[in-house]
């Protein structure tokens, strides 16, 4: 193979994606099984066909419009494309990447603030006590999101049925926790 | 027996029935199940949307901990942290070079020889021979059981059950007297982790699920998982408020239906704690029939009388 043809490869973006995932995006052929599976693709701005499609492109615009969309942060990760894909591929897999990566530029969409916020809430209570603690959750996504009313009258009754704990759990071994986000999301 | 076993997070908060009613059940079948110890979170979404090795590393410290303590089978109840348990057990397995770099990541020897089971894996094992013979009080209603997404998805890893139409924890409902119906909404997705961040989407997805077991004469929806429950039955005001109707048909964990009929308290399996409450009316005709009769309306407490 020639160097330029290397060259020309190895900048492909689905060749960075095949390298980093093992997910082959040109054996999609657009059947459309995925989107029309997917629960959510209704809401998405480009459904998961598409963005197939878009990276097979290997247009740099597509690919700016994929790291700036909706749709990767829409994704539930529910397994169906992939499960009722004929070339099997991996979109989940594909999908976390993409956000990932859209992170890593910054790129978000900005109607995904409130679902990345809800993340990092969930993972920064992780790091700090080693458990989900789901009253400090939805406290700290309140204050990350600005959604302070949502779910307040629902609180009282999950109260008196038992369902919220006042006092976090927090597990033996927290320097662990923390030696494990240092050396992955906080490297 | 002995049992190791995973709660995560959700069976020690929001989903405690959940976890009283998975040990009261196995208690019933003379099962102790023993907590992995100091095991943490799983990560579940947040972890595998954000970045990948931690998504690996915090199942990976749990299998650790389990192989450590010599747990063979340990039985996870919910469907999340099933899902990414068997998935970092698998690609660990596939991939020596990521294996060694998680290792490296958790400092813990790891083997990975320790079988992870679903809730249902668990009771087919270890249970299912039993029901039978120790159901005094046949759980005899119509019910839908819902599998939704990561009991059986993806199945080149998890290996469970039939994909698009599985079966096993209808089976195991017939055991305990119930009759599953057919229905079709057993694996598609209730909005999962989306529940509080967009609680619009739960609603529209959760409504499909709901209105098709009603509409199908479902009085009750069984489930075996956390997220499942709590999108069915806490959002239930949304739900309904989606549909423009009134459904109140209950949403019961897989552990309770078995723990009722081999005749554990409702208190004991948390009954009282669902956000929809659980009202199905005794019948005492021997098989269900095709035009049931209507029944005297039991709540749980009566029921505990």
């Amino acid at each position: 193979m020639s160097t330029e043809l290397k060259t020309h490869l190895s900048e492909r973006f689905s060749s960075e994606i095949l390298v980093q995932t093992g997910v082959l995006a040109i054996k999609c052929y657009q059947c459309g099984k995925c989107s029309a599976g997917c629960p959510v693709s209704g809401e998405m701005d480009y459904s998961p066909s598409m963005v197939l499609r878009m990276i097979q492109t290997e247009d740099a615009a597509e690919k700016e419009k994929l790291l700036r969309s909706m749709s990767i942060w829409l994704c539930v990760s529910c397994e169906m494309c992939v499960q009722r894909c004929p070339m099997e591929i991996d979109i989940p897999r594909l999908m976390d990447y993409l956000r990932q990566k859209s992170i890593g530029e910054k790129k978000q969409h900005p109607k995904a603030k409130k679902i990345i916020a809800f993340h990092r809430a969930f993972l920064d209570s992780i790091n700090s006590t080693g458990r989900l603690y789901e009253v400090g959750l939805v406290v700290d996504y309140k204050l990350r999101s600005g959604s302070y009313m949502q779910d307040v009258s629902v609180a009282p009754k999950m109260f008196m049925k038992g369902k919220l704990n006042l006092i976090p759990e927090m597990i033996k071994n927290r320097r662990k926790m923390s030696e494990i986000f240092m050396k992955t999301i906080k490297k | 027996m002995r049992l190791g076993y995973y709660p995560g997070c959700s069976l020690k908060g929001g989903s405690r029935e959940y976890k009283e009613s998975v040990v009261a059940m196995a208690k019933a079948f003379d099962i102790e199940l023993l907590e992995i110890p100091d095991w943490n979170c799983c990560g579940a979404t947040a972890a595998h949307n954000l970045n990948r090795e931690l998504s690996l590393s915090l199942p990976a410290r749990i299998l650790a901990i389990a192989e450590k303590e010599g747990m063979q089978d340990i039985v996870v109840p919910c469907a999340a942290c099933y899902s990414r348990l068997t998935v970092t057990h698998h690609e660990l397995k596939e991939d020596p070079s990521l294996k060694e770099k998680i290792v490296s990541v958790i400092g813990m020897e790891y083997k990975g020889n320790t079988q992870v089971l679903n809730i249902i894996q668990f009771i087919q094992k270890y249970i299912s021979d039993q029901i039978e013979e120790k159901t005094v009080k046949p759980f005899r209603h119509k019910v839908a059981c819902y599998y939704g997404c990561l009991l059986v998805r993806p199945h080149n890893i998890l290996q469970f059950d039939r994909v698009e139409d599985p079966q096993m924890m209808d089976e195991l409902v017939k055991k305990a007297g119930g009759d599953p119906i057919d229905w079709a909404f057993k694996t598609e997705c209730c909005g999962a982790g989306m529940s509080v961040s967009r609680t619009d989407i739960v609603a529209r997805l959760s409504a499909g699920i709901v209105e098709d077991a009603f509409d199908r004469s479902a009085e009750a929806i069984v489930v075996a998982c956390p997220m499942c429950h709590s999108n069915l039955d806490m959002r239930r005001k949304e739900i309904n408020k989606f549909l423009k109707r009134d459904i109140d048909i209950p949403v019961l964990y897989l552990s309770q239906v078995i723990g009722l009929a081999v005749g554990v308290n409702p208190k004991d399996l948390g009954l009282q704690r669902h956000m929809v409450e659980v009202k199905l009316s005794a019948k005492i005709e021997s098989a269900v029939p095709a035009n049931p009769k209507p029944g005297k309306v039991l709540s749980t407490q009566e029921e505990e009388a």
